[in-house]
């Protein structure tokens, strides 16, 4: 099953809907809820990335017997050193950012943290893509 | 404790979720950073911020937080409300400052997460 997402830059009314959406189908699957909250909230915070630094992208969420697979894919600006962005701390968020409670640079370590494997690839000028892949247990 | 116990020693207001009020809280996260409170990983908490915004509700929906006081005399918005009750969401309202929030219900035997 593969559903798929528009995330709009900038706009943090709507941040969220899409990992909101993704939950819910989670649960109507039966997937246990302590992984449902690992999985939504690497999304999550792959999302408000994507709005607060991104000019927009998608995610894409593959749901299989064996795993979660997510690939969250924007349009740029990329990031340009990708181990400093993965350092606790580290942040680039404007003000408004801030105001909405994030940009404490620790999201990327956050969705280290709950996923079973975070890949990331960036080009600046081009665009980032996140890979999340969280493992659901044999049932 | 009870959230209901919880309005009443923080002399709070309920602004949605009036028939939870029976729900057990067992710890208390407080917090206006919601980066934090998407690391925190415990059951029957309650929330007590002064950021009010609707990714206040968002991120208390991903890391399945049923419980929020609102301090320092915020209020909630429709939009906040609206979507609490949607995911079932008790909202609170009290004047006093984080610090005496936490004071008091620290004082009355609610443990914090860490």
């Amino acid at each position: 099953m593969q559903f798929e997402y528009s995330i709009e830059a900038g706009n943090f009314t709507k941040a969220g809907d899409a990992s909101s959406s993704f939950k819910k189908i989670l649960k109507q699957l039966n997937v246990d809820p302590q992984i449902i909250k690992r999985i939504v909230v690497s999304l999550y915070e792959g999302e408000v990335n994507i709005v607060a630094h991104a000019n927009g992208g998608k995610v894409i969420c593959e749901v299989d017997p064996s795993r979660v697979y997510i690939q969250l894919i924007d349009k740029g600006p990329g990031i340009p050193d990708i181990p400093k962005a993965m350092q606790a701390g580290y942040s680039t968020a404007s003000a408004k950012v801030r105001e909405m409670g994030f940009g404490a640079g620790m999201g990327l370590q956050n969705i280290k943290n709950n996923a079973d494997e975070l890949i990331i690839n960036s080009e600046v000028g081009v665009g980032t893509k996140l890979e999340i892949i969280v493992n659901l247990p044999h049932s | 404790m009870k959230l209901k116990e919880i309005a009443t020693i923080l002399n709070a207001e309920i602004v949605c979720g009036h028939s939870k009020l029976d729900r057990e809280v067992n710890a208390v996260f407080a917090s206006d950073l919601m980066s934090d409170v998407l690391t925190i990983d415990s059951e029957k908490l309650l929330l007590l911020t002064g950021l009010v915004n609707i990714q206040t509700i968002r991120t208390s929906e991903m890391s399945d937080i049923k419980n929020i006081v609102l301090v320092r005399n915020k209020k909630a918005s429709p939009e906040m409300i609206a979507l609490a009750e949607e995911n079932r969401i008790v909202i609170m309202q009290c004047s006093y400052s984080m610090y005496k929030s936490c004071g008091l219900l620290f004082q009355n035997g609610l443990n914090p997460v860490y």
